[in-house]
């Protein structure tokens, strides 16, 4: 049994292990030169860290998120979640422009939190039979978001800086020194981890949870920061990665369910996976230039969520 | 039943307060240097008058179409399916080739494969998801998504740099109104305009549902793709003029009903066109001339259609 | 015992519950039954915490529903909600597995799998259980969060409409093995639309109609016509059969 277990997690730590390898091989500088491992060390390691953590602390918000609002078509991306952190980082960098990073991280968690707490009340007024309603108000809700995000950036000349947290999340920029609040985003995940039983209950219905003795407002409290807090780390580090919270989530359940407990950590190793595997065709597509990776992961997303939504139902 | 028929009261004073509402733009505060000031400010009540129609138009049809009255072409996505086409026939013809064409050639050609575009697949879209409209709007949103990240990838690929390219497309600007395109918008717009309202009467039987329209003798599935067509081509008109306006369809359309005083497409048409008209100038007035927010139209008016759209998703008007 | 004092519940200017004063006996099954919206569900609710009270007081085996820690009620009453519709994609095993959660708050040992195992086992479910849920029907799935709260393993258990999504045999079933259960100690209390089903099973009767008790006490005595026809508003018929009373109505 726990053989068994073990195994999808063996397979994706295998699989993980060629991608990073190559993630540090890829690049323009020469590694076998004088400062090889200058460049290692100051770019392409931490590069290859960023990835992961961010892809593995992304899938694992997509399943809390998803178990919050116990509907598979939403992540922290289509809820508001990273739009409203894009919000509180702009209104801190406007408001306070000599603010450190720890002062705009609090400003981007707590917009995080609020945009998603205004979702979570928002969708309580939908009719429950209505599954795909969940998911429509979340884009809608991060679309007017996203728009106030994006005229405030132009009044104020900061559209570049909002272009790349909403549209254009990548890597290149990333070297050591520059990406550890991402190391914040991997404990928020690792949090979920630890709470993975909570969450999956939280997941059965309140009145289950109730009475088995949770109190669901406590549990959805830290899954709500754990959204939060991860959503606005990315954000402000690297900035939005689309759909991979939706992606990676649904079809790890597709393969091995939603006990969380096993599945969670094999949501983050993919989660990592799956962000590499983008980030290194980004790399080579037009090498020695680069995509970002958000826009693979755009075109790659929103094709599997068409899947998702159109294939046939009960089949699996 | 094809007569124009008596226009109806809200509808006539529409028209009187755009009258005034346009002379105050062109004229008030004109200063010394006019020969300046009124041709630049012609144009650009010109392009707000062929962008209102073109919106106001392309739902009306678009909502008849998809029997639903909170939709709008572009929260479906087709004017990503225009962005998407456009850089694709860069990509086609290079960047070179593509520019080098003259204006009216470029548009045409940009209309003929958008419509195409736009029959395949929103023809197939609205056909099958009819009976699951919760569905069917999800897929046009996420297809809309998809379509953009299509268009920013191409952009990419071609010039790595192409920063802009990707800014420009995602932020509205009716100052940014692209002057040498104008006539042909126009005439285009016109064009699409007078054959909704030449077919106004077949439309109004369609709304009744396509059991009902066939057996009144309509055909019903040509005039749903034809009215598709022109959808394709008002927002296509209506993305190159500005770029991408998802909500503003939806609140003039909502509000045009009601004042239309009829559940005729005649009136509905005629409406939602002066309506939109009005609201974009006397926005544009207000907000560039008092209180001097140059580019803070569209944002408002996007931000309340949306605010708007969630409303009434909320309200549960999705059907 | 269950001891329910002064109850009043309202939902907006809807009033549910009025004045509900009454004591539910350990070791028995008891049955709430009662015409739509006579508020049985709302007082299962209520007992079971999963509303919170308006007026007056809960008592569960001493344990005051309002205070006690939620873990501890966790330990004396299981609940099967009525709704049960779960959009997480788990085995039958890993739902009734949850069950245990009040006992180990996360670390299962050798006696919560052997609970969960039994559990599984009365409610006919060994076959069934490393499938997921959703391949599962909808009796399928009922029996599967009755087995999470069997694997509970708790004194009182308290069940909203068990039988609702059961065929015969496995209603037949589940009414034995709640038989078995009480006769080793447990108390067991259930809403119940069909009225036979309680006639013929239930030690104790709460009969409901309009929030306020019409009747409770012994099924011979609920089940009197008189009393059954001004409960349900209808004409009705009660027979003996094997000692126990049978209702018959006209359809």
């Amino acid at each position: 049994m726990i053989v068994l277990r073990a195994r999808p997690l063996v397979l994706m730590v295998l699989a993980l292990i060629p991608l990073a390898l190559a993630s540090l091989l890829i690049g323009v500088a020469d590694l076998s030169g004088a400062q090889g491992g200058l460049i290692l060390s100051i770019s392409r390691w931490p590069r290859t860290l960023a990835v992961m953590l961010t892809g593995a602390a992304l899938a694992v918000a997509g399943v809390v998120m998803q178990e919050l609002v116990r509907n598979r078509f939403v992540e922290p991306g289509t809820t508001g979640t990273g739009e409203a952190a894009a919000l509180g980082l702009l209104l801190a960098t406007l408001a306070f422009p000599e603010a450190g990073i720890g002062t705009r991280m609090i400003a981007a968690s707590l917009g995080g939190l609020a945009g998603t707490a205004v979702f979570l009340s928002l969708i309580r007024h939908l009719p429950p039979q209505e599954v795909l309603l969940i998911p429509l108000t979340g884009l809608i809700w991060s679309g007017v978001l996203g728009a106030v995000v994006l005229h405030i950036g132009w009044q104020t000349d900061l559209i570049q800086l909002v272009g790349i947290w909403l549209m254009t999340g990548e890597f290149s920029g990333v070297i050591a020194g520059r990406y550890e609040l991402l190391w914040i985003a991997g404990l928020a995940a690792g949090l979920a981890l630890f709470a993975a039983d909570r969450l999956a209950i939280l997941g059965l219905g309140d009145g289950v949870a109730r009475g088995l003795g949770l109190n669901p407002e406590a549990v959805m409290r830290l899954g709500l920061v754990i959204v939060a807090v991860v959503t606005a780390m990315v954000m402000a580090t690297v900035g939005m990665i689309p759909f991979l919270g939706l992606v990676v989530p649904n079809i790890v359940s597709r393969v091995m369910g939603d006990n969380l407990r096993a599945s969670l950590p094999v949501t983050a190793l993919a989660g990592a996976g799956l962000l590499l595997t983008c980030d290194i065709i980004g790399r080579l597509l037009i090498f020695p230039y680069e995509l970002p990776v958000s826009t693979v992961l755009g075109v790659l997303g929103a094709g599997v969520f068409l899947w998702l939504l159109w294939r046939r139902p009960g089949h699996d | 039943m094809t007569s124009v028929g008596r226009l109806p009261w809200p509808g006539l004073w529409l028209m009187l307060a755009l009258l005034m509402v346009g002379a105050v733009y062109l004229l008030a505060g004109l200063g010394p240097r006019a020969d300046v000031v009124l041709p630049l400010r012609a144009t650009r009540l010109a392009g707000m008058v062929v962008l209102g129609v073109a919106i106001a138009v392309a739902t009306v049809l678009f909502q008849t179409v998809s029997r639903n009255r909170i939709l709008t072409p572009q929260i479906m996505g087709v004017d990503a399916l225009y962005i998407l086409l456009q850089t694709g026939l860069v990509l086609v013809l290079g960047p070179v080739g593509f520019a080098t064409l003259p204006v009216a050639g470029k548009f045409t050609l940009e209309l003929v494969v958008m419509v195409l575009a736009a029959l395949a697949l929103f023809g197939t879209l609205l056909g099958r998801g009819s009976q699951d409209v919760a569905r069917m709007i999800l897929t046009g949103v996420i297809l809309g998504i998809l379509l953009r990240s299509l268009a920013n990838l191409i952009a990419r690929l071609m010039d790595p740099n192409a920063f802009a390219v990707v800014q420009a497309e995602s932020v509205v600007s009716l100052t940014r109104l692209d002057a040498g395109l104008l006539p042909f918008a126009a005439a285009v717009t016109g064009l699409a305009a007078g054959l909704a309202v030449w077919l106004a009467p077949r439309l109004d039987v369609a709304a009744l549902g396509r059991e009902t329209a066939v057996a009144l003798g309509l055909r019903h599935d040509g005039l749903v793709m034809l009215a598709l067509a022109l959808v394709a081509v008002l927002v296509a008109v209506a993305t190159a003029l500005v770029g991408p306006l998802t909500f503003l369809g939806l609140i003039v359309v909502a509000l045009a009903r009601p004042l239309a005083g009829s559940a005729r497409h005649l009136p509905l048409l005629i409406t939602a066109s002066v309506l939109a008209v009005l609201m974009l100038v006397a926005g544009q007035l207000v907000f560039e001339r008092v209180l001097r927010l140059q580019s803070a139209l569209p944002a408002v008016l996007e931000g309340a259609g949306g605010v708007a759209f969630l409303w009434l998703l909320l309200k549960g008007r999705i059907r | 015992m269950i001891a329910v004092s002064d109850v009043h519940h309202h939902i907006g200017q809807a009033q549910i519950l009025r004045d509900i004063t009454l004591t539910l006996p350990a070791g028995k099954i008891t049955a709430l039954i009662g015409p739509n919206g006579a508020g049985k569900s709302t007082l299962l609710s209520l007992v079971a915490r999963l509303t919170p009270l308006q007026q007056g007081q809960i008592t569960v085996a001493g344990l005051d529903v309002q205070r006690a820690p939620s873990r501890e009620l966790a330990r004396t009453m299981a609940i099967l909600p009525q709704n049960v519709a779960v959009f997480s994609r788990l085995r039958v095993r890993e739902l009734v597995a949850f069950g245990r959660w009040p006992h180990h708050q996360g670390r299962p040992g050798p006696q919560d799998a052997a609970k969960v195992a039994a559990a599984l086992h009365d409610m006919g479910l060994d076959d069934l259980s490393h499938r997921f849920l959703d391949q599962l029907s909808g009796g399928q799935r009922q029996r599967a969060h009755l087995a999470m709260a069997l694997a509970q393993d708790t004194p009182w258990l308290l069940l909203d409409e068990p039988l609702a999504a059961l065929d015969m045999a496995h209603a037949r079933a589940l009414m034995q093995t709640l038989a078995r259960l009480r006769d080793s100690g447990k108390s067991i209390v259930m809403v119940l639309h069909e009225v036979n089903y309680a006639a013929a099973w239930a030690d104790h009767v709460v009969a409901l109609k309009a929030g306020r008790v019409l009747a409770h006490g012994t099924p011979e005595t609920v089940f009197a016509p008189d009393v059954l026809g001004a409960l349900y508003d209808t004409r009705l018929r009660v027979i003996r059969q094997d000692g126990r009373p049978l209702v018959l109505h006209h359809l």
